[in-house]
């Protein structure tokens, strides 16, 4: 906190500043969501820390509707729904905010939201063949659903063996075993996903920045070649063709030692070496079960750590490493304290994934608004290069799912009792390949978010109910003026011109409009002829713009 | 389709501009300010095709063969136009092989996937502290922005996954199309003109209050895309995208099928693609990248390459170059084939080749560059450069930004400041200019 800041904060409580370590404890107690607990005071602490140090001053605490849109796209994935904001506002206690938050981590939403985002850094956006999209999505939302330890998670996972529909968690192995690679792509992944750490250069040479060495990485390796990956096909008598059938992770028989050469073409021998612990390398051993115990054993083991990277991430737009996935010494995190103190709670919850996200989302800077303070925190911009500093909340786009999810909800589409997780999880599996964008190489590394690409923009302006030869697109939908629609609902229901743009603002950027866009939008409404098109027009203009789609 | 006027000023408008010039500025700036425009109006149609071949092509099997060693596989080279042999399975290619030219010391280093499209895009190795731009980003950034008719993007990329601009911006973004050049949603049939711009211009209201909140850069990119979006709904230069437009017997020169008959599998595509890159290339657009995917071929790489890649890539490579030559483009137009990195000099127990980027060819050719020329060689075995020199993309990115008028001292900025090289300071391949 910047000195000035200190001073006004003292004079207004009435203290004088004597005692420097007095203010700061003071200051402390400035921002409560109403949870206290000594791990969310240790956050405020350390981040604030961090601005006294690099003297930048936090924005100001978000308005109750910026904070509610943020917190429902983070924990569930979709903007409010306007009638739990209009509760949520008009909600006088003072603990509202921590009350929310674990309404929604108790909230289906959370559960799906958790089951999407890990399906997809799993398997991809866009299945692999002979791997279940369906197989994976019911074990996270089993284990998201129990809120099991994420310890157990990432052992099942690790450990996995069978059918893939009948234990899902093979599927994340079967999608890094496309290649008959001898386990390269799945060694790297999961170092990568699990631990946090990128030693996928390190295959073929030691590596450039961090600690790891070649042969590390086939020690690694070697954990994984009791594993094999079995694809069955089947005959189909209607089409007299061969389909595909099922998938299954088996065991296989593997001892000794892994081969690999070494760059200079020297042959050299790797035995399963976890960081350092060795593991009797003989046919009787099962070596991933082995690896998976090593894995998750430990007061800071790497998957905490990654884990709780990965989290901060997610909420904050930037981890303490950029990128989240890539942590070590040769990579410094930008609070390393508070990432490490954060690993260890988290392992002592008992890898409680709900509580870790209850202590950052609880948290001061987590409530911050996403407006920047011109000349105060200019300096925090992560975007041009600099350290984060988290004196505001990063503006972020939505994810494809996020979108689909949201406008679903600015629709009120998801009180129309569509029918079950499946149908809807088809719906969106289909407009979601529409923009998945996948890197143009064979090993399929993809991105969805929104993140303003000419063929999005097009997706979203295009209302066109019967394009040629295509289903109508997803915006046909959300502003169709046909019977049952939101906008007709919202056109036959009472109210006046301004109750009416008041409820397309709250639905779909959860605030209301501003007098002079109220003034405008009256005028607009009052000119037009066809006073339905001009709802439309409104609506269109909402849900296509910056405010919507970015997540603040 | 003719061939259209150079963007930019018409003739009449430069000779204005010179009479005006000459009056204003001293003598003796005069004739380099008259060398210094026709440069600028020389750069007008400059462009670039970067066939991208992913997964890593086996560039051993294809213009660099090793006949005599272990090493060399099924396939046996054959004499060509230029200065060099290539595979049997390339012979449309061997005839127009006088115009293009192959580095066979390029030496790489990266041998993962990932790293190694980043490296051979960017020309910079992948760095946790900033994102570098792909060639056809900077590209557009240098070429594209100067370019004010042209109305659609000016880096394409067809058929495959979009490269990062890095710190060049969304601005620079390739812009993706499938090989049928259908873009999704352009057609927006059920509202009018007028209509459109009402609703715009009501977004334009919300957005520029967002933007004014002082919340980061996304806000105004979110503003810029649309813009670009309106912008290119309404173009007649979209006309680019529709191969359709052209002649069976023109496709089929690309495709290698017969004029009459459906177009083969991958070979199809691959031609389409090329096809619309001449296209685009010709509307003004000044980098267009076609993803030939399937390469990784670390099974079956003989049989694979014989009966499916090769052949359309022979067919793909020879129409191009004959396509662009008989519209009088091919001076003006660089053609760079490349692949993540090479593919093992040695076989595997699948007889297929893994990752190899210590020893292996970039084809690059056309933009007035020196054809039929082999620059430096690999060993009998191919397993190592034989000659001192070895290459790196920048060299070939350089060689690129040469032919198109960028000037190789060019520096751009990170978002942090930091200054960056143009093609991370690599050299223009002497060997290959005229």
């Amino acid at each position: 906190m910047h000195r000035s800041t200190q001073w006004v904060f003292a004079t207004l409580a009435g203290i004088s500043i004597l005692c420097g370590a007095a203010t700061v404890s003071a200051a402390e107690q400035e921002f409560t969501t109403g949870s206290s607990d000594v791990i969310i005071q240790f956050i405020n602490q350390q981040i604030r820390q961090s601005w006294t140090d690099n003297e930048v001053q936090p924005s100001p605490v978000a308005e109750d509707t910026e904070w509610v849109r943020r917190v429902y796209l983070d924990l569930i994935g979709s903007i409010p729904p306007v009638e739990d904001v209009e509760a949520f506002v008009a909600d006088k206690d003072k603990a509202k905010r921590a009350k929310l938050i674990d309404k929604l981590l108790d909230d289906p939403g959370y559960v799906r939201n958790w089951t999407t985002i890990w399906t997809n850094l799993c398997i991809g956006q866009q299945t692999p063949r002979f791997v279940s999209r369906d197989g994976m999505q019911k074990f996270f939302r089993e284990a998201f659903g129990r809120n099991r330890p994420w310890k157990d998670i990432v052992s099942d996972i690790v450990t996995a063996e069978g059918h893939y529909e009948q234990n899902g968690a093979v599927n994340f192995i079967l999608a890094q075993m496309q290649d008959r690679d001898d386990g390269v792509q799945l060694t790297a992944k999961t170092c990568r996903l699990f631990m946090g750490m990128q030693v996928q250069c390190t295959q073929c040479h030691n590596h450039p920045f961090n600690d790891w060495k070649q042969d590390q990485f086939w020690q690694f390796n070697s954990f994984f070649r009791q594993t094999d990956k079995q694809d069955h096909r089947k005959f189909n008598p209607q089409t007299g063709r061969m389909e595909d059938d099922y998938a299954e992770v088996k065991w296989r028989d593997f001892n000794g030692p892994v081969y690999f050469e070494k760059r200079n073409g020297l042959m050299q021998v790797a035995f399963p070496i976890y960081l350092g612990s060795e593991v009797n390398p003989g046919a009787e051993t099962e070596r991933r079960k082995e690896l998976a115990k090593l894995m998750t054993a430990g007061d800071r083991p790497m998957i905490s750590l990654a884990l709780v990277n990965r989290l901060w991430g997610h909420f904050f737009s930037y981890g303490f490493t950029r990128p989240v996935d890539d942590i070590g010494p040769h990579n410094p995190a930008t609070h390393p304290e508070l990432m490490d103190r954060l690993a260890d709670e988290f392992v002592k919850s008992g890898y409680d994934m709900k509580q870790l996200m209850r202590w950052v989302t609880n948290s001061e800077a987590y409530n911050l608004t996403s407006k920047g303070l011109p000349k105060k925190n200019d300096k925090d911009n992560p975007a041009a290069g600099e350290t984060a500093l988290f004196t505001h909340v990063y503006v972020k786009p939505m994810s494809a799912e996020q979108l689909y999810d949201s406008l679903i909800v600015a629709t009120s589409a998801h009180k129309s009792g569509r029918s079950g997780w499946e149908q809807s999880e088809r719906q969106r599996q289909q407009w979601m390949q529409q923009f998945v964008r996948a890197f143009g190489n064979d090993m399929a590394e993809e991105s969805n978010s929104f993140d303003g690409t000419i063929p999005q923009a097009l997706m979203m302006m295009n209302t066109n109910p019967k394009p040629a030869g295509d289903t109508p697109t997803l915006m046909s939908g959300a502003v169709s003026l046909e019977a049952g629609s939101h906008l007709t609902d919202l056109m036959t229901s009472p109210g006046t011109d301004v109750q009416k743009i008041q409820k397309l603002y709250m639905a779909a950027l959860t605030r209301m409009p501003t007098r002079s866009e109220l003034n405008g939008l009256q005028r607009f409404v009052k000119s037009s002829r066809d006073q339905k098109a001009a709802y439309q027009d409104i609506f269109w203009a909402l849900l296509n713009s910056n405010e919507f789609i970015l997540v603040h | 389709m003719t061939l259209q006027t150079p963007n930019g000023m018409s003739r009449r408008h430069f000779m204005g501009h010179l009479a005006a010039s000459a009056a204003t500025i001293p003598a003796l700036n005069f004739i380099a300010h008259v060398k210094a425009n026709a440069a600028e109006l020389k750069k007008k149609n400059k462009a670039c095709i970067l066939l991208w071949m992913s997964g890593g092509p086996p560039s051993i099997d294809i213009w660099d063969l090793k006949p005599d060693s272990k090493n060399g596989g099924e396939f046996k080279p054959i004499a060509t136009k230029g200065n060099l042999q290539i595979s049997e399975h390339m012979p449309k290619t061997a005839g127009v092989m006088n115009h293009l030219s192959v580095v066979r010391a390029m030496s790489t280093r990266e041998a993962d996937h990932n790293r190694g499209r980043y490296y051979m895009h960017t020309a910079y190795v992948p760095n946790p502290t900033v994102v570098h731009p792909a060639f056809g980003s900077v590209v557009s950034y240098e070429l594209g922005t100067q370019r004010k008719e042209l109305e659609i993007p000016a880096f394409v990329s067809i058929g495959g996954g979009g490269t990062s601009p890095g710190f060049m911006g969304m601005a620079h973004a390739p812009f993706l199309v499938d090989s049928s050049g259908r873009i999704r949603n352009a057609d927006m049939d059920d509202v009018s003109p007028e209509r459109l711009q009402q609703r715009l211009s009501m977004l334009g209201v919300i957005e520029d209050d967002f933007i004014k909140s002082n919340r980061g850069e996304f806000p105004q990119a979110h503003k810029d895309i649309y813009k670009k979006a309106v912008n290119l709904m309404t173009s007649k230069q979209m006309d680019a995208f529709k191969v359709d437009q052209e002649k069976a017997e023109t496709l089929a020169m690309y495709t290698g099928a017969p004029a009459q008959g459906g177009m083969m599998g991958g070979g199809g595509q691959f031609g389409r693609s090329l096809l619309m890159a001449r296209r685009l290339v010709e509307t003004g657009v000044p980098f267009v990248e076609i993803d030939f995917g399937g390469w990784d071929l670390h099974q079956q790489v003989f049989n694979n390459l014989k009966t499916q890649k090769l052949p359309a890539l022979d067919a793909g490579i020879s129409g191009l170059v004959n396509d662009l030559k008989q519209r009088n483009m091919l001076d003006d137009v660089c053609i760079v084939w490349m692949g993540e990195f090479g593919r093992t000099p040695r076989i595997n127990q699948d007889t297929g080749r893994d990752h190899w980027a210590k020893s292996w060819s970039v084809m690059i050719g056309g933009g007035g560059l020196k054809g039929g020329v082999a620059v430096g060689e690999t060993n009998k075995d191919g397993d190592d450069i034989a000659t001192d020199k070895t290459y790196l993309p920048g060299d070939i990115w350089a060689t690129v930004a040469h032919q198109l008028g960028i000037p190789l001292e060019t520096v751009h900025q990170s978002k942090r400041g930091r200054p960056m090289k143009i093609a991370n300071g690599g050299a223009a391949i002497k060997e290959l200019l005229s």
